[in-house]
This record gives C-alpha cells, sequence and structure tokens, in this order.
C-alpha cells in the first residue's frame, strides 16, 4: 500500500497536510464542500477567495502541480453538461456575440462549474495526501458502519490484484492478436469480464476462509488508531472557517 | 454518471442522502441473508471488481467508446443487497480517495446507481425470469433486459431530481426527453455486455449466479452414501 502503487491518487510526501490525521482532513473536506455547495452562485468573489484558498492548501502539499491538473479531467462530462445549460434553460434571454443564451443557463453553468471545479480540487487534495490504509482507518474513526468499512479495506486492499489480473488477461488477448475495434469484439471483452468476476468472487471466498483460519471474528484488527490532537484539529479547520468568513464577508457585504 | 459538487440545492442533497442512508442500511440487513458471514471479504472483491469492470473500455466506433456501469449486472450476480452496498462503496471510494463524484452528491449518486440503478436492474430481471422459460439460458436475457431498463431509469430519476432540486431552470420535459433517450441507447450498450458477460459466468460457473439459484439441479450437493458391504 502507500505511495508507488499507483493505483490511487496517493502521492507520497511529509508536507504538513500529509501529516493531519486523515479523519480531521476528510472532515475538514466535507465542511469545506458543503459551504462551497451553500453559497449562492451571485457571490462570484466568494468563490475567487475559495480557489485562493485551496490553490495555498495545495501549494503546502509539496504534489506537483500538473499532477493535480492531469487529475482535474474527472469532471469533464459535467463541464459539457454545464456547456449546455445556457441554450436550453428557461427565461430572458441576452445576446453573447452571434448567440442568444439563457441568462439563467449562464448563471448555473457558473455555478455548476464553479462548484464542480472546487469540490474536484478539494477531494483531489485529500485524495493526494492521504494513504489509502488512512482513509480507511478515518471511516472507522467517523463511525461509519463496520461492513461498510471493511468492504472499503477490502476494496482497497485488493485493488491492485484484480487491475493486475484484468491487465494481464489484457496482454493476452494482446500476444494472440486481438483489437478491440467495433462491436463485434464485445463478445471477448465481456468474457474477460466474466473471468474476471470468477476470479475475484473465488478469491473472496479464499480471503475468507484464510481469515477464519486466523481467528477472525467480525471485526478487522487494525494496528494503529487514529488520533488527533487539539492542534491537529486546530490547523485543519482554518480552512473551513475560513471558507464561512469569505461566505459571511460575501453576503453581508 | 458521477454527479459532481453544486449540481443539485443543498437540500435536494440533503435528501438525496437521507434515501441513501436508508437505502443502504436496509442493505446491511440484507446483505447478511445473501452472503451470512462471508459479507466483507466477499462483498469486498465483488466491489473491487466493478471497481475494475468500470476500467474495461468497450469500442463504440468513430473512436469512442463507453464502459459498463454495472448495477444491474451486480444484482444478478451477489443479489440486489449485496450489489446495493458494493456499488455504495465503489461510489463512496471513488468520491473521497479518486475525486470522482462531489462529495455533498454522494447521497445523489448512491440512490441513483446503488438503488435505482440496482434495484430496478433487479426487478426487471425477476420479471423477465417469470415470464421466460425456466432455463439456464433465459438468466442471461433477463439480465439484460433489466440492464437496458435500469440506465434510462437512473437517468429519469436524474432528470427528475434536477428539476425539483436542480441548480438551473430547465424545462423538465425537454430535460427527462433528453435524458432518457440518451441513455436508452447506453442503456442498450449495458444490456448487450451484461448478457454477454452473464451468459460467459452461467456457462462455466452457474452455481455462482445469484439470480440462477433456483435452476441449480437438487442433486448438486456432494452426498455420503452407506457403502457396499461385502
Amino acid at each position: 500500500m502507500g505511495a508507488g502503487h499507483g493505483h490511487s491518487l496517493h502521492f507520497h510526501g511529509h508536507s504538513p497536510i500529509h501529516r493531519l490525521p486523515a479523519h480531521v482532513k476528510l472532515t475538514t473536506l466535507v465542511l469545506f464542500v458543503l459551504i462551497v455547495v451553500a453559497t449562492p452562485r451571485t457571490a462570484v468573489p466568494a468563490f475567487g477567495a475559495y480557489v485562493a484558498l485551496l490553490l495555498a492548501v495545495a501549494a503546502f502539499t509539496t504534489v506537483p502541480w500538473t499532477s493535480l491538473a492531469r487529475r482535474m479531467v474527472v469532471e469533464v462530462p459535467f463541464v459539457v453538461f454545464a456547456l449546455l445549460m445556457p441554450f436550453v434553460a428557461e427565461g430572458p434571454r441576452v445576446r453573447v456575440g452571434p448567440l442568444h443564451l439563457a441568462e439563467a443557463g449562464l448563471w448555473g453553468a457558473w455555478g455548476l462549474l464553479a462548484k464542480g471545479t472546487l469540490g474536484v480540487l478539494a477531494s483531489l487534495i485529500f485524495g493526494t495526501t492521504t494513504e489509502p490504509r488512512d482513509i480507511v482507518r478515518a471511516l472507522e474513526k467517523l463511525r461509519l458502519p463496520q461492513p461498510i468499512v471493511q468492504i472499503a479495506s477490502f476494496m482497497f486492499r485488493y485493488l491492485e490484484v484484480v487491475t493486475g489480473e484484468l491487465r494481464r488477461m489484457k496482454i493476452a488477448r494482446d500476444s494472440r492478436g486481438f483489437q478491440a475495434r467495433s462491436i463485434r469484439q464485445w463478445r471477448v471483452l465481456a468474457g474477460t469480464l466474466g473471468a474476471l468476476f470468477i476470479r475475484s468472487y473465488e478469491r473472496g471466498e479464499r480471503v475468507h476462509l484464510a481469515m477464519l483460519s486466523r481467528g477472525y471474528a467480525g471485526r478487522l484488527p487494525f494496528a494503529r488508531q487514529l488520533t488527533a490532537t487539539w492542534g491537529d484539529w486546530g490547523r485543519a479547520l482554518t480552512l473551513p472557517v475560513a471558507g464561512i468568513g469569505i461566505l459571511a464577508a460575501v453576503m453581508f457585504a | 454518471m458521477h454527479v459532481p459538487d453544486g449540481f443539485l440545492t443543498a437540500q435536494t442533497s440533503l435528501a438525496t442522502a437521507a434515501v441513501a442512508a436508508v437505502g443502504v442500511g436496509i442493505a446491511l440487513r440484507g446483505a447478511r441473508r445473501e452472503l451470512d458471514d462471508r459479507t466483507a471479504p466477499l462483498a469486498g472483491l465483488v466491489a473491487v471488481f466493478v471497481f475494475a469492470a468500470q476500467m474495461l473500455n468497450f469500442p463504440v466506433g468513430a473512436g469512442t467508446s463507453g464502459h459498463l456501469l454495472g448495477g444491474a449486472l451486480a444484482a444478478v450476480l451477489v443479489g440486489p443487497f449485496t450489489a446495493t452496498l458494493c456499488i455504495s462503496v465503489v461510489l463512496l471510494v471513488q468520491a473521497i480517495a479518486f475525486a470522482d463524484g462531489g462529495l455533498t452528491a454522494l447521497g445523489t449518486n448512491v440512490t441513483l446507481m446503488a438503488l435505482v440503478g440496482v434495484w430496478v436492474g433487479y426487478g426487471m430481471f425477476r420479471v423477465a425470469r417469470a415470464v421466460l422459460p425456466k432455463r439456464t439460458a433465459s438468466v442471461p436475457i433477463a439480465a439484460a433486459f433489466g440492464a437496458a431498463l435500469s440506465v434510462p431509469a437512473a437517468a429519469a430519476t436524474f432528470a427528475l431530481l434536477f428539476a425539483a432540486g436542480g441548480a438551473v431552470p430547465i424545462a423538465t420535459g425537454k430535460l427527462l426527453t433528453a435524458m432518457v433517450g440518451w441513455h436508452v441507447l447506453i442503456g442498450l450498450g449495458e444490456a448487450a455486455i451484461t448478457f454477454l458477460a452473464v451468459g460467459a459466468i452461467v456457462a462455466t460457473r452457474p452455481d455462482l449466479v445469484y439470480g440462477a439459484q433456483d435452476l441449480r439441479p437438487d442433486h448438486a450437493d456432494l452426498e455420503i452414501r452407506d457403502g457396499v458391504v461385502v
């Protein structure tokens, strides 16, 4: 687990953001995103200030900008959806160059893009600075139901194994001259999925038996519980507190 | 199809989060019945399978490709409760570790894909199984039927949510037609992949397919017979 395996966003480092306990970071992230979503989209300066805050935090993480930028692509499908808004929304229209666009749609598109992008950036900062095993510990610390925590922990643990299996099947297909060009090749690809399911399921059964033989009784043993000092909370909560300050300043200005 | 932050108003997001929490709560109880104490490792590996399956690209033509959503497939393979749980955890992990899908929209995404996607898919699968002859060959056809309907159902739910509590005023009818129209096509792709994948699994390990449990021969279990005493 951890750095170098490349199966999650995590980017190994020792910045102050990396060192914060994961449950503190996750709480901070949720609070901050809630504030962003609750901000009215007409409060344009607030969004500028949020971006500045997040960029400042991102600078602290020592994660390269290029790696953050590359990962922003997860947002693309919804950027397309947002950009359609000015064309399809209801209400009065305004002239923008050669186009007649709906005013509400323009505001809508701006709001979707601003809030969506801030959400992705904030989540990326969390994902790049938190090790998968700490994410699982954070979920447990934040009292999510045990089965959910355990399923998530198995997910992280076997992600690399199962995607490795998928990769090997791809190599096997490629070395037999297979090329996925059109729908005609779907049968082979779906066969891969079938084989992957059978292998995953059987692995699940083997893992379960191995766990039972080592005394598993419904709870996973964690070697180290997450702990946070008041200082950790203080440092982390600066971000949402600053967010609330910005929101208040813009709303009452 | 992961809804990001800010697409729906805060109230709508809270409402879908409540729906998702209740749904996942029920799934937690139900999954225990489907998988007994093997829940954690098996559901975990099935969750990884769904996650990995979404990484496999299916060429559509003209250089584009699509991937499986997997709600109906998971429901047919491991049962609807376990599938709900697996897809919810996949969405949770995608949101917090891969920044895919907004954290405040997690409730919405779980409602759309883990509740509507899985249960419409499974419900329609059951309906098709009841109509089709009781044979192994019917299982992939029924699964494809479920998959074909589950995708537009999730899209229609999103359109209705967006109409009720979206961040932009759009004519509900227009959005609904566009979303459902487009997702009927995606649903056909989903149906084809689900049909082929379930077909491949039923052909080799029908015992692993939850939706084909009733087709198992009665004498499948090993039995101890009295030895012939000479």
